[in-house]
This record gives structure tokens, C-alpha cells and sequence, in this order.
């Protein structure tokens, strides 16, 4: 008995440490985000701005407060909201498929949430793209997940880990594909799109917020109530089933649920890929493999993260902008290397 | 609801005309079966006689026709949670989450005990430390799966049936892959729970001596039918092998080796 209550303990503290770090980044990720632009606005001034409200303090000038609540505040919201929801979802696809290296952008729900917004843009009423674009997101989310699933059992085998990831790639291209040339054949209408498909926040405002808010809350606090069940889901199917769980219905719930948030992240930021790779498996690292710590703490640092890799990005070659995805490709890319070589016994 | 019979023995389950087919091919016909409470059946019988079809079919999990009845009441009348809380199940190949801890996996035994979205109370990590203490695993609670030893990784998988706290237990193959030592352990360690809690032991195992040593009953499952059911005297027959798993053996009993079921086969310098 007391040797159980020492390993909850440690367990905790492990939990505990990488929760506290985690809020830690959090809030240096926002102040960092906050700071770096092209218009100076001291550290002091932007701590003093943040505690106050939004009042400017003494010694900020009118502009230096409407360029940091126009403009960098909801860029560094959006950037949290897209980094945690993929980061969120990767975790969970990784959850319900079993499958290390999925992720939203190798499983073609990003690709498809992508193609749906377009069609969206391109064909829907001018009028109402707020509710239009994430609606049609969501719905090509669902369609690229799953294609990518089901083509992945049934042509490959569904036992390999790689053969998921395979067809989602096939799946992501040929959306992709689409996607780019209802691009060419309403070049006009769509030149917002293309800015915007390459990953990038650099015309953000708080339309955004209000346009991915909603359905990422709703997303991410329905994974935060299933995360001790993607545990019983670890053990294969045959096994949570013996264990009482329904795990069709619970797969189809997640699945929707990341899909829901991966719709979200795209209809505001465009394809990002990777992230939900390059989190997970760090948290992974940091507190082993059971989602109560994994999903929760994917959410705090995949926030972070995008923050961080936004604010780099248009940093390096400022005043240019580099498309985020550029950026967590050129991490993420080596990663998945990585975590292949990690499961290659899997494959 | 009890089911007693004319002894006053309480029939756990009750299996009557159970098939289970895989596409058109049937794994297994028409099985029979009676198992009383706080006893130890083992399934035994050659490879792809469908001994797992039959364990898989009896915990719920494959479609099948015929019925089964545990204490009385129809498989199909439990829920899901309830078909969990009264039948627990270990299987050949568990699928281990590496980097989980011991504690982390034995606490899924808890799962049909919570509500969909509940998390675990006190008496849940009651449960999980009681059922490590008793497979001695009380001092790997916080230890990663992927660090255990194959016996004590097969331990901490009953351990995850013992917190399951159901009156049944299926065992499917549980010593495969075990040394001689460890392979009598987990053996003892089923027998001293079963004794002490009346748990009802159903149990598939390859290794006739080992089988013939623990259970008390026998039933001999070839090309998906039950061939003999009955004590280790009257199912572990060498001419009863011979036919079904098509092997050569001697029976050996007597009072100073014990009882034992010993191949004939190769060379014999």
C-alpha cells in the first residue's frame, strides 16, 4: 500500500513539474509574442499593458496599445488556439488509430479541411464565410480522416502502423490537388486563400478568435472529458471491449472531436503540419504514455509552441513573413523520422 | 438469481449449443459446457481447434449463436459494464502500452467499475493495490511496463483482471512464453486466488501436465467441437490424444512422481 501511494506521488510530481513548466512557457511564449514586431514597444510597457487590461499605462503611446490589442493580442490567441488544437488532436488520432505517427496534417484532415474551406470561399455566399468556412472545414476534415482510414485498412493491411499514415498522405495529396486547382480557376476570389493555405496568421485579427473559439473550446473540453478512456483504448480493441468500453462509439466521438479542432486551426491558420507529431510525443517524453497527463499537457505546450514558431516566423525575415508550416516542417520533418525509427518494430 | 443444481452446487456458466463463425467458415459447433462456481475448467485441445474462439465467444466479444448464462442470466441481457464487472479476461497476446506504469495499467482493470466520464476513487486504487499486492507485485507499482520481466509482465496482466473484480476469470494460454518456474508461479497464484475468493476459473493451456495438476475438469475442443468433457482421468487418455492432437504420450500416475503427461516421440538415446 504504501508503495502505491509513493508511485501516485511520483507520478504526480512528474505530472505536477510538467504541468508548472508548461504554464511557465505559456506565459513567456505570450510576452515574447507580444514583444517582437517591427514597432518597439519596451517589455516593461507590455507587462505593465498586459496587467492593466488593456488600458494603455503611463508612457505608451495610443498606437503602441492599438498595434498590441489590434494586432499582436489576437495573432498570439490564434497562434495558441491553432498550436494547442493540433497538438490536441494529433495526440488523440494517436489515441483512437493507435498509430504513433498520426497526425493531422499526414492523415489528410488538415488537407481536407483545407479543400473544404476553399469550396467554401470559392462557391459559398460571399455573405456569411464566418459560418460557412468552418462548417465546410469541419466536414472536409471528416472526409479526409476518413478516406485515409478507411482506404489504410482496407487496400493495406491495417495492421502496419505506416500504412495509415501512407494512404492519409495519398489522401492529403490528391485533396490537396483538388484544392489547388479550384485555386487556379478562381484566382481572383481566391487570392485570400492562397496567403492563407501555405500556414500563416499574418492578417489576423480578432475575427479569427471569434471564428475558431467556439469550436475549439467545444473540441478540446470533449477530449479533456475522454482522456482517461484513450488510456483503455491503449490496450487494443478486444481488450477495452472485455473491459466494458464501446469502442466504436468512443473512436467515432474522437475522431470527430479532433477533427472539429483540426477544421478550426485550418479555417483560421491554414495547414500547419506536424505539430501534433512533435508535441505529443515530446509530452510522451516528459511524463510516459497515459493521455491524462498527454492530452492535457499536448494542449499547454502545443499552445506555446505556435506561439513561439509565429513569432519566429515573422521575425527571420522581417518585414517578410515565412509560412509557419515551413517552419514546423523543417522541424517536424526530421521528427517523424524519428518516431518512425522509435516504432520500427510496428511498421 | 442462483442456478442450483440437485447437489446444491451453483452453476457459474452455462454454455448450450454455442457456434461461432468467421465469415462462412465455422470455428466452433455446437459447444456445450457447464461450469461450477469456484471451479477450474480447462479448455484444452491442438492448434486452431478454436479454443481462443470459444474463450472470445464466452466473454461476449464475437458475434455467435446459442446461448450462454452466467449465474442464471443471459450473456446478451448485460450491459457492456456489467458483462465487464462479471467476466474478466486475459488474453494470449495483451497489447502492452509500454510506457505505462504498472499502477497506470492495473487501473484499467477499474474501468467497468467507473461512469463514462468518472474518475477513479479511493477504493479503485484499493482495488489495484490489493491485486498487486497478491500477484507480489507490490513493489513495481510505479515501474514502467517495458522494464517488467515476461512473468512479471504476465502477472501485472492478471493482476489488471484481479481488480476487475469479476466472478470469472478466462484465462487464455497464460503461461505461454514462461520459464518452468514462473509458469507454476502464475499457476499457484490462480489457484490461491480462486480458493480464496471462489473466483470460477476457465482457463485454455497447451501444457497437459501443468493443466492436469490445477483444473478439475477437462474439456477437449478438436475442429471446433467438443470431443470429451470430464475429470483429467477420463479426458487425458493417451488414446483421447493420440486421436485428437495426433501425438504419442504415457499418462503417468503414480504416488511418488506424481501425475504427468510425457510425449513419446524422437530418439531416445
Amino acid at each position: 500500500m504504501s508503495s502505491l501511494v509513493r508511485g501516485e506521488r511520483q507520478r504526480l510530481n512528474a505530472r505536477t513539474r510538467a504541468t508548472v513548466v508548461g504554464i511557465v512557457v505559456l506565459v513567456a511564449a505570450v510576452v515574447v509574442g507580444l514583444l517582437v514586431g517591427p514597432v518597439r514597444i519596451g517589455a516593461a510597457n507590455v507587462l505593465r499593458w498586459l496587467f492593466s487590461f488593456g488600458d494603455p499605462p503611463p508612457g505608451m503611446s495610443e498606437q503602441q496599445a492599438l498595434i498590441l490589442a489590434d494586432l499582436r493580442l489576437p495573432r498570439v490567441i490564434v497562434a495558441g488556439l491553432v498550436g494547442a488544437s493540433l497538438a490536441a488532436s494529433g495526440a488523440a488520432y494517436q489515441a483512437v488509430f493507435r498509430n504513433p505517427l498520426a497526425d493531422p496534417y499526414l492523415l489528410g484532415a488538415a488537407a481536407g479541411a483545407g479543400l473544404g474551406a476553399t469550396i467554401a470561399v470559392a462557391y459559398g455566399p460571399p455573405g456569411a464565410l464566418e459560418l460557412t468556412v468552418p462548417i465546410a472545414a469541419f466536414i472536409g476534415a471528416l472526409v479526409g480522416v476518413g478516406l485515409a482510414y478507411g482506404l489504410g485498412r482496407s487496400s493495406l493491411g491495417g495492421r502496419a502502423t505506416t500504412s495509415l499514415v501512407l494512404a492519409g498522405v495519398a489522401v492529403a495529396s490528391f485533396l490537396t490537388a483538388v484544392q489547388t486547382f479550384l485555386q487556379q480557376q478562381r484566382s481572383e476570389t481566391l487570392r485570400q486563400v492562397y496567403t492563407w493555405i501555405l500556414g500563416r496568421l499574418g492578417t489576423t485579427g480578432w475575427d479569427d478568435v471569434r471564428l475558431a473559439l467556439p469550436s475549439v473550446a467545444l473540441a478540446l473540453a470533449t477530449l479533456w472529458a475522454v482522456r482517461r478512456l484513450l488510456d483503455v483504448i491503449e490496450v487494443g480493441d478486444v481488450e477495452a471491449q472485455s473491459l466494458g468500453l464501446n469502442v466504436a462509439r468512443l473512436r467515432l466521438v474522437v475522431v470527430v472531436a479532433a477533427s472539429l479542432a483540426t477544421a478550426a486551426a485550418v479555417a483560421v491558420a491554414g495547414l500547419i503540419g506536424f505539430v501534433g507529431l512533435i508535441i505529443p510525443h515530446t509530452v510522451r517524453l516528459m511524463v510516459g504514455g497515459s493521455y491524462r497527463s498527454v492530452l492535457p499537457l499536448s494542449v499547454l505546450f502545443g499552445a506555446s509552441f505556435l506561439i513561439l514558431v509565429d513569432t519566429l516566423a515573422r521575425t527571420v525575415v522581417a518585414p517578410a513573413e515565412i509560412p509557419i508550416g515551413v517552419i514546423t516542417a523543417f522541424i517536424g520533418a526530421p521528427f517523424f523520422i524519428a518516431v518512425l525509427r522509435r516504432n520500427r518494430r510496428a511498421v | 438469481m442462483k442456478v442450483q443444481d440437485r447437489a446444491g452446487v451453483t452453476t457459474a456458466l452455462e454454455v448450450r449449443d454455442l457456434s461461432v463463425a468467421l465469415g462462412r467458415r465455422p470455428i466452433v459447433s455446437g459447444v456445450c459446457l457447464d461450469v461450477p462456481e469456484g471451479g477450474w475448467v480447462c479448455v484444452i485441445g491442438p492448434n486452431g481447434a478454436g479454443k481462443t474462439t470459444l474463450v472470445h465467444a464466452i466473454a461476449g466479444l464475437l458475434p455467435r449463436s446459442g446461448s450462454v448464462r452466467l449465474w442464471g442470466r443471459r450473456l446478451d441481457e448485460l450491459g457492456r459494464r456489467e458483462r465487464a464487472r462479471t467476466i474478466a479476461l486475459v488474453p494470449q497476446l495483451p497489447a502492452i502500452p509500454e510506457s505505462f506504469t504498472v499502477e497506470q495499467y492495473v487501473l484499467l482493470g477499474r474501468t467497468p467499475h467507473l461512469g463514462l466520464l468518472a474518475s477513479e476513487g479511493a477504493q479503485d486504487l484499493h482495488a489495484v493495490a490489493t491485486a498487486l499486492e497478491r500477484l507480489d507485485l507490490g513493489w513495481a507499482t510505479s515501474r514502467r511496463l517495458d522494464s517488467l520481466s515476461g512473468g512479471e509482465l504476465r502477472r501485472a496482466v492478471i493482476a489488471r483482471a484481479i481488480a476487475q473484480e469479476s466472478p470469472l476469470l478466462l484465462l487464455d494460454e497464460p503461461t505461454t512464453g514462461l520459464d518452468i518456474a514462473q509458469q507454476l508461479r502464475v499457476l499457484e497464484l490462480v489457484d490461491e486466488l480462486r480458493r480464496a475468493d471462489g473466483l470460477t476459473v476457465i482457463s485454455t493451456m497447451h501444457d497437459l501436465t501443468l493443466a492436469g495438476r490445477f483444473a478439475q475438469r477437462f474439456a477437449l475442443l478438436s475442429g471446433g467441437r467438443l470431443v470429451a468433457e470430464g475429470t483429467r482421468g477420463e479426458v487425458l487418455q493417451p488414446h483421447v490424444i493420440a486421436e485428437h492432437y495426433g501425438a504419442r504420450v504415457r499418462v503417468i500416475d503414480d504416488g511418488t512422481l506424481g501425475w504427468a503427461v510425457v510425449p513419446l516421440a524422437g530418439p531416445d538415446p
